[in-house]
């Protein structure tokens, strides 16, 4: 049983339910209070040791309702076959084969546990993949001793006619019916085991994947997309609000202290502590949202959005040609679509990095104070016009920080129209930024940059 | 093992705490009618002593619980509510600083005496560390919800309410409270429980908690509840209540639950409803009934001129 338990934790695992040795223990304390009579008991207890969130209760259910049910084995009685009832001959000719023997009389519990013990043997519990599916069928079929039943029938065929014919049907049928039991049991070890790692890997290539690539994202990997940007804000969220709050504790505070203790005839009896004032970063966000950046400027602006526990204060700005401020597009809109109401209002102007420049100082400077870090994000072609470097050397001394995250190679940035290496002098970090792997990494040293250590 | 598990069950504890289906019948019994889910998890609760974390909407008794537990158990209970910036000297102990100083200052001219012929100043040093230790004794230790419950000799039921609402800080020094019942005082040593108390936290999830408390934690969510279900807490909650307006009342609840509200009604809501209707005589739902003691089920303003003009389509609904 012990075996059991420790597969189906792996199940759960599969299936992004946290399982700790701890927890494992704990389960199997609780298993061996409430014994495995009662069904419903021992779910709940599981649940209870096991599932620590609303989630995690409901993909326990899952979980466990699949694997639990052992989807009986049922084979048709022997006597419903076309042949009737095997003969006394027959049964001699298969003495050799076990299987053959339980799949002409009918004997699923046999059948069933030859199928979990070739199993084991075949090892479909480690399936990582669905294309491994069919070899590790075939595989425990081999286990189960397929080819004795096969090498049988090729015996009953060569008899001569009318004697082995009907065994050799018979037993056909056997191997059609045990090759589909076979299949669903390696499907459900699937659908326990990898189903979720299937998601895993394809999370993993997504980080990497580039996102200006030529087509831009594919609208299937888009949803997988935002919802990766998100969780993994959520990570950063949750780290630095941990460290912004150890920082409040400072050094004794020796004036407050005494001032304090004049109140007790001079004994230090309430102790006073310096306070760190921690400023949480306040974050511009200046995006171009020309065809080749927009998609990373959209995973950008939901990245920046989901931060919202450890930033400030967030102003986003949006550009091609002109310059506007999009932070009502996406407080009514929401990130998903922000960027195409964007569009609508200021797309398709040629992007004039410039004018953009001049259009942000002459309106939002006064945004900008030694705690604002500001992000730029665009390709740096200028298609030629003045870049203003005047306005970026203000923009530059103003702030805390000037960060540049560039889709492009660092190699490109320079030539044609990129005036991406005379913008650069005035950034603190200038990056290449075209994944998201690229993104979070940036945006953690934005976050860590204010969290004094 | 099958064999081991039907020992251990027949030496388990009779009373309340001896099956599921007992603890379901008395935690009936005392008031609070429990899904059988809740009656599992209390039961592994109290034999593999570990604590429960309970989580769930608003409303739904998390907090009832533990105190219909109690009072089951004839337990003493041991409430500490969290707040943001709660911290061991509210939670744990914490010395009569007021006690000390005023002691101090009464018995001034008796440790003048005392110190008076001390040959040198040593001896007098010698003399004063003695009495230090007078002042952080007992009798000078004010002792908080965790300590109370710790030395609860007979056992008791901790509740540690909404433990979402303190800070992470507080959280990692629950730790070693619930895994070992036992907790550290540097200046008396080690705590440690006689009979260990039977925890419960509470959480409404403002704050996701960290995976080691939860670790150390049997976990159960109650969920709003069936109409059934509902009836039946009503009928407990309620005496007196006429079974048709309690079917009618459930009912409109849970079609209201259905809606997209900003807070949708639980059952503290229902059963606040259900009494109300009981004081204004009512015996079956009417649209005006329903449209002037809507305030009682619903706590937003939005929320309830949304539902105002629904009323009657939603009682017709069923």
């Amino acid at each position: 049983m012990q075996h059991t338990l420790e597969q189906f934790f792996r199940a759960l695992r599969a299936a992004d339910v946290r399982v700790s040795p701890a927890e494992a223990i704990d389960a199997s304390r609780a298993v061996t209070v409430t014994g495995f009579a009662d069904r419903t008991l021992f779910k709940d207890a599981l649940c209870a040791t096991l599932a620590k969130s609303a989630e995690e209760v409901d993909r326990f259910e899952q979980v466990f309702e699949t694997f639990f049910a052992r989807d009986e084995v049922s084979l048709p009685p022997p006597s419903a076959s076309p042949q009737g009832e095997p003969s006394e001959a027959d049964m001699a000719r298969v003495a050799e084969s076990p299987l053959a023997q339980a799949m002409l009389s009918g004997d699923s519990t046999a059948v069933q546990q030859s199928m979990e013990e070739a199993a084991a043997r075949a090892g479909v519990a480690d399936i990582r993949l669905s294309t491994q599916r069919s070899r590790l069928t075939r595989r425990m079929l081999e286990e189960m001793g397929l080819e004795e039943i096969e090498a049988i029938i090729a015996g009953a065929r060569r008899l001569p006619e009318g004697e082995g014919q009907g065994l050799a049907d018979r037993l056909e049928g056997a191997r059609r019916d045990l090759f589909e039991l076979a299949q669903a049991y390696v499907a459900r070890q699937h659908d326990l085991y990898a189903a979720g790692s299937g998601r895993e890997l394809r999370e993993e290539r997504l980080i990497r994947k580039q996102i200006n690539a030529d087509g831009g994202v594919d609208p299937v990997d888009y949803q997988l997309m935002q919802g990766l940007v998100k969780k993994m804000a959520k990570r950063l969220a949750a780290k630095y609000s941990r460290r912004r709050r150890a920082a409040q504790r400072g050094h004794l505070d020796v004036r407050k202290t005494l001032r304090r203790s004049m109140a007790y005839g001079g004994v230090p009896f309430q102790v006073e502590w310096k306070v760190k004032k921690v400023d949480k970063p306040s974050i511009v966000a200046i995006c171009d949202v020309s065809k080749s950046v927009a998609a990373a400027a959209q995973f950008l602006l939901t990245f920046l959005y989901s931060l919202n526990e450890v930033v400030d204060r967030m102003d986003a700005f949006a550009f091609s040609g002109r310059l506007i401020s999009v932070n009502d597009i996406l407080d009514d809109h929401g990130v998903e679509q922000a960027i195409f109401k964007v569009l609508q209002e200021i797309g398709f102007q040629q992007t004039d990095y410039g004018r953009a420049l001049q259009d942000f100082s002459e309106e939002h400077l006064d945004r900008l104070d030694r705690r604002t870090t500001v992000i730029f994000l665009g390709d740096g072609r200028s298609n030629f016009a003045d870049p203003r470097l005047d306005l970026m050397r203000q923009i530059h001394d103003r702030s805390r920080a000037v960060i540049w995250l560039n889709p492009e190679p660092e190699s490109y940035w320079g030539q044609g129209d990129s005036v991406m290496n005379r913008y650069a002098r005035f950034c603190h970090v200038a990056k290449q930024c075209a994944t998201l792997e690229q993104l979070e990494r940036i945006i953690e040293d934005v976050l860590r940059s204010y969290v004094p250590h | 093992m099958t064999l081991s598990t039907t020992a251990a069950n027949s030496a388990a504890p009779a009373g309340p705490l001896g099956s599921v289906e007992a603890l379901i019948a008395g935690l009936g019994g005392v008031g609070y009618i429990a899904s059988r889910r809740i009656a599992t998890a209390l039961y592994m609760a109290a034999n593999l002593q570990k604590p429960i974390l309970v989580e769930g909407s608003a409303g739904v008794g998390k907090t009832e619980l533990a105190l219909s537990t109690a009072t089951l158990l004839g337990l003493p209970l041991i409430r500490m509510q969290c707040y943001e910036g709660l911290d061991e000297s509210k939670a744990l102990y914490e010395w009569k600083y007021g006690k000390q100083l005023l002691y101090t200052q009464i018995l001034k001219d008796r440790m003048g005496e005392q110190l008076a012929d001390a040959p040198n100043m040593e001896a007098a040093m010698d003399r004063l560390h003695g009495m230090g230790d007078l002042f952080f004794s007992e009798p000078f230790l004010e002792p908080r919800p965790l300590m109370k419950a710790l030395r609860e000799d007979d056992g008791c039921v901790l509740l540690i309410d909404e433990v979402d609402k303190s800070d992470e800080a507080f959280e990692a020094f629950l730790l070693e409270v619930l895994s070992a019942y036992q907790v550290s005082v540097p200046e008396l040593g080690v705590l440690k429980a006689k009979t260990p108390p039977l925890v419960f936290l509470t959480s409404n999830n403002v704050r996701d908690l960290g995976d080691a408390l939860k670790r150390r934690c049997l976990h159960l969510h109650i969920p709003l509840p069936e109409a059934a279900l509902e009836e039946r807490i009503v009928a407990s909650r309620v005496p007196g209540i006429e079974a048709t307006l309690t079917r009618e009342l459930v009912g409109f609840v849970q079609s209201l639950r259905t809606l997209d509200l900003r807070k949708a009604p639980s059952i503290s809501e229902t059963v606040d409803w259900a009494r109300a209707l009981v004081l204004l005589h009512a015996d079956s739902l009417s649209a005006d009934l329903v449209r002037d003691t809507l305030n009682v089920i619903l706590k937003f303003e939005q929320d309830i001129t949304a539902i105002e003009p629904q009323v009657v389509e939603l009682l017709h609904r069923r």
